[in-house]
């Protein structure tokens, strides 16, 4: 969608009509660049403000402020790194968003390919379930899951807690049961424009439903999977109160979360804060920079179709 | 939305009812073959159970224990029934209930009125062709891609009262983050400065799907830009608007994350998300009474959400 363009056609007339209009609306055009600009900056001054801060010593900018220049390092972001064993808990990240993303486009791949593929009476209802699922507040959930995680044994190689409290199997199943319904809601109307020929030509093959699924409709379904891939990464990545409230054990905590520790811990050097800050937010950054049409085309496949 | 295609082929569905393979085969209604059948139910039953289970089923049980008394330690069967007493503590002898509505509401409009208006009105001035354009979006969206919580900590570099830039350049010495009387702006304006981009980047995509010859219609028959957008593309942008707006409710009741990483929800920062928390993680376990104000969450949202539900089907079903 970004890259549509207005192309109109437009005739000789209308052109010198347009650019004699183009003329008098310069001085307009220059007052919107400059208020764009201005927005543009003041959006990404606080991150540029950290990444800025973060490469300051913390002794100069305790001596001569923080509006000033000067006193550059890089040893934030080692002490930053040591300190709150970043090198953990990007594994702990690692071993809840890589999971529970497959899982989520596979479980509402599934469901999604059911429901555009067939049409039952229920189908409405069904894809109502799974989509407002995505929408609750996750805190009205919580004391019923909580108890539930606590009674569900598993055995020691699973997980140390011995049982799905404190344990990544327990953060990786609520996030896709969060998540599913939001993929299924997309794929589904991704789904529902395949032509219907296609299925009848499987059907005549002789392809039964799961190859009709896995071999016909998914790898016709890649763009509409990347951007979720993109996006899905991003929000369990994110993903901040599940972790907070279901891990009891701070060393397996998810980067996200992890915060939380990390500020007590550098509570007087802000500068110590911003580096932390900076290194959480490499990864998304990255997406942000290389699959960003992904992401933008993962965000708003749910809001518009069309 | 590049991605696909302008309208989904199929219109009609849901009138054929039992287990048969629709439209593709017309006429001639075929069965499934026993093990397809068993394949489809899998497909549908293991996502199923997963969302059920730890979705819906929390949700209902929630309720339930709204009107108990459990603490949530004891076994199922200290469970005791005690009526809307919960509910009526909630609403009258707890004194962080209000000031938490309150900011939830003051959450609520300042995203809808300031943060969400002004998200819409960056994107039809990025819809113009302008050189650049994409550069300004790309900056303005940048945060959308931190997670809330990191978006605290950003900012905790311009509010710290020692050491943040607002106290350096102006000399005072506010605790932007920690001074009751202030906190909650401070929160605001830094959600808002995420809410923004997402708003721009959602109403972005849909004015790129409005049809180019209504704009150019309005502007034949002599109508000024300001006009146009006014009478023919907001209204043509109906179920878009709608969305962006639940997406508003949805987001400000949500509120949780920045609260929690600056100081769990407390002096100033309460809002109702952060209490249920605190009822149930926090040093005193009052289940039945936290749940009764995660139902009050759940219904004023389920309301927003069906909202939600019935624009993007009505959609679909077009």
């Amino acid at each position: 969608m970004t890259t549509l363009s207005n192309s109109i056609g437009t005739t000789g007339d209308e052109q010198i009509g347009k650019r004699t209009r183009r003329r008098r609306a310069r001085p307009l055009r220059v007052l919107l660049h400059c208020f764009l600009a201005v927005v543009a900056l003041t959006w990404l001054f606080p991150v540029a403000w950290a990444v800025l801060n973060s490469f300051r010593d913390y002794t100069y900018t305790s001596v001569h402020g923080y509006v000033s220049l000067g006193g550059w390092t890089v040893h934030n972001y080692v002490d930053a790194w040591q300190r709150a064993d970043f090198t953990k808990h990007f594994i702990n990240s690692f071993y809840i968003t890589a999971p529970a993303v497959v899982l989520t486009l596979f479980l509402s791949s599934m469901v999604a390919f059911v429901l555009a593929r067939f049409s039952w009476r229920f189908n409405l209802v069904m894809l109502g379930l799974f989509t407002a699922a995505n929408l609750l507040p996750q805190q009205s959930l919580l004391i019923p899951l909580f108890r539930l995680y606590r009674t569900i044994p598993l055995p020691l190689w699973m997980s140390d807690s011995g049982q799905l409290l404190d344990s990544y199997w327990g953060l990786i199943l609520v996030n896709t049961a969060f998540q599913t319904g939001f993929c299924t809601f997309v794929l589904t109307n991704y789904m529902k424009t395949l032509p219907r020929e296609l299925y009848e030509a499987a059907m005549v093959d002789g392809a039964g439903i799961w190859r009709q699924y896995w071999q016909l409709t998914m790898p016709l379904c890649r763009p509409p999977l990347a951007a979720l891939a993109t996006l899905q990464v991003t929000w369990i990545y994110n993903e901040f109160f599940w972790a907070t409230v279901l891990m009891s054990s701070g060393d397996k905590f998810p980067v996200t979360s992890s915060l939380n520790n990390l500020r007590g811990e550098f509570f007087t050097d802000l500068n110590l804060v911003s580096a932390g800050a900076v290194i959480v937010a490499i990864p998304t950054l990255v997406i942000f920079f290389a699959l960003q049409k992904q992401f933008v085309s993962g965000l708003t496949l749910g809001a518009n179709k069309g | 939305m590049t991605d696909l295609p302008a309208s989904p082929q199929q219109t009609s569905h849901s009138r054929g009812g039992g287990l048969r393979a629709s439209a593709a085969t017309t006429g001639r209604v075929t069965k499934l073959a026993g093990r397809d059948r068993m394949v489809v139910a899998l497909m549908v039953v293991v996502p199923l159970t997963l969302v059920i289970g730890l979705v819906w089923l929390p949700a209902i049980v929630t309720v339930v224990l709204s009107f108990t008394n459990w603490d949530g330690i004891g076994p199922l069967s200290d469970i005791h029934f005690i009526g809307a007493k919960n509910y009526d503590d909630v609403l009258n002898i707890y004194p962080p209930f209000h000031p938490a509505v309150r900011n939830n509401l003051l959450f609520l409009a300042v995203l809808f009125l300031f943060a969400t208006p002004f998200g819409m009105f960056l994107a039809t001035l990025l819809d113009k062709e302008i050189r650049g354009s994409r550069l300004y979006q790309t900056a303005i969206y940048l945060p959308v891609v931190l997670s809330l919580a990191l978006v605290g900590f950003i900012w905790q570099l311009i509010y710290s009262r020692d050491q943040g830039l607002i106290n350096g350049i102006f000399g005072t010495s506010v605790d932007w983050y920690g001074d009751p009387k202030v906190n909650i702006w401070a929160v605001l304006v830094a959600s808002s400065w995420k809410h923004v981009g997402y708003v721009m980047l959602l109403y972005l995509a849909g004015l790129k799907g409005v049809d180019p010859s209504l704009r150019e219609a309005a502007s034949m028959d002599g109508a000024t830009e300001v006009r146009t957008y006014f009478s023919v593309v907001f209204p043509v942008l109906r179920p878009i608007n709608i969305i962006i707006l639940v997406i508003t409710v949805i987001e400000s009741l949500r509120a949780f994350d920045l609260v929690w990483v600056i100081n769990k929800g407390r002096n100033g920062l309460e809002v109702i998300s952060a209490l249920v928390t605190q009822n149930i993680v926090g040093e005193a376990s009052r289940i039945g009474f936290g749940s009764a104000l995660a139902v009050l969450m759940l219904i004023i949202s389920l309301v927003f959400i069906t909202i939600y539900l019935s624009t993007v089907m009505r959609e679909d079903q077009r």
